[in-house]
């Protein structure tokens, strides 16, 4: 899927882009490719989805974003593909997937993260939710976190680049 | 941070040319010089506002595996737990939540088995059950909070 150079590459702008008006040639230098083969591969490597985005990675509790809801709702499965997509389309909507349940503990299967900066805000923006896409009448129940123990980027390759979590 | 550093924020958070001279080419949409640019990014990184500036990858893709689990921690036990848990490296988040499962984790591997086995690993370590809650669908993908 990706060979050597893309890994190399993916490596080497794991931690950030170089700041200099040529970010990519010094990338280039570092790994023995010119500018314009990083040009293409990185084109490639975002066009193949495997990069996601590329810009500025921001910590959400910096931003003044303290409250960090995870909302849960018990959705028949029939019904989940719809209302996660609406759900999805909301601007404060952060994550949404769909997840397994675990029997009486666990039953809920839907779930969203909204950051807000107070747990007011959350909320309100919750409350709009519920009208915008007819969740009401399901089960449902609002985590927030206490504390956040650890928060860096995720590990998945030797090299240690950092993903969205999933 | 002013208003030109949120702008930058909310601007970039959506991407970030791949061209030759990509700050200049993203000042200009801002109405910043490319020095102007670099120096307020720096200054960003520096005071830990950006966590950083860079590619975001997409785990499943780059063959990695990651799922999100919860335990159920008696209060009494939680400081014990949260060391055990925290130690292992393939531990990327770790939250305290209120509810009866009441810490939630993203496990990160280089492969699915990998996942098992941390699991598993976690399990023997706490005398803990895991709850593994893999993603089934994902209907949305970034995370782009307003300055």
């Amino acid at each position: 899927m990706i060979d050597t150079l893309d890994q190399r590459l993916l490596s080497a702008i794991q931690q950030g882009l170089p700041m200099s008006p040529r970010p990519y040639a010094e990338l280039g230098a570092q790994i023995g490719l010119s500018e314009s083969e990083v040009l293409a591969r990185l084109t490639a490597l975002k066009q193949d989805g495997l990069i996601k985005r590329l810009g500025v990675i921001v910590k959400h509790r910096q931003l003044g974003y303290r409250a960090n809801a995870m909302v849960v709702w018990d959705i028949p499965d029939e019904q989940v593909q719809h209302i996660g997509q609406m759900i999805s389309r909301l601007e404060f909507v952060n994550l949404c997937y769909r997840r397994p349940r675990h029997g009486a503990t666990w039953p809920y299967n839907l779930f969203c993260m909204i950051h807000g900066k107070s747990k007011e805000t959350v909320l309100q923006q919750l409350a709009l939710l519920e009208q915008a896409c007819h969740t009401q009448a399901f089960p449902k129940q609002v985590l927030f976190s206490r504390r956040c123990f650890k928060q860096r980027g995720a590990i998945y390759t030797k090299s240690e680049p950092a993903t969205a979590h999933g | 941070m002013d208003d030109i550093d949120r702008n930058i924020i909310n601007t970039l958070q959506h991407g970030f040319p791949v061209c030759d001279r990509p700050y200049l080419q993203a000042a200009t949409e801002l109405g910043l010089t490319e020095q102007e640019l670099l120096d307020r990014l720096q200054a960003l990184l520096d005071d830990g506002t950006l966590s950083r500036f860079g590619p975001l990858y997409h785990a499943e893709l780059m063959g990695g595996a990651l799922t999100l689990a919860a335990v159920k921690v008696p209060e009494h036990r939680f400081e014990e737990v949260t060391e055990i848990i925290n130690a292992f490296p393939e531990i990327a988040h770790n939250y305290a939540r209120n509810h009866e499962l009441n810490m939630w984790f993203v496990i990160a591997t280089e492969t699915p088995e990998q996942l098992q086995q941390t699991i598993d690993a976690i399990e023997q370590h706490t005398g803990l059950t895991v709850f593994n809650m893999p993603k089934i669908n994902e209907y949305f993908v970034g995370l782009k909070l307003e300055a």
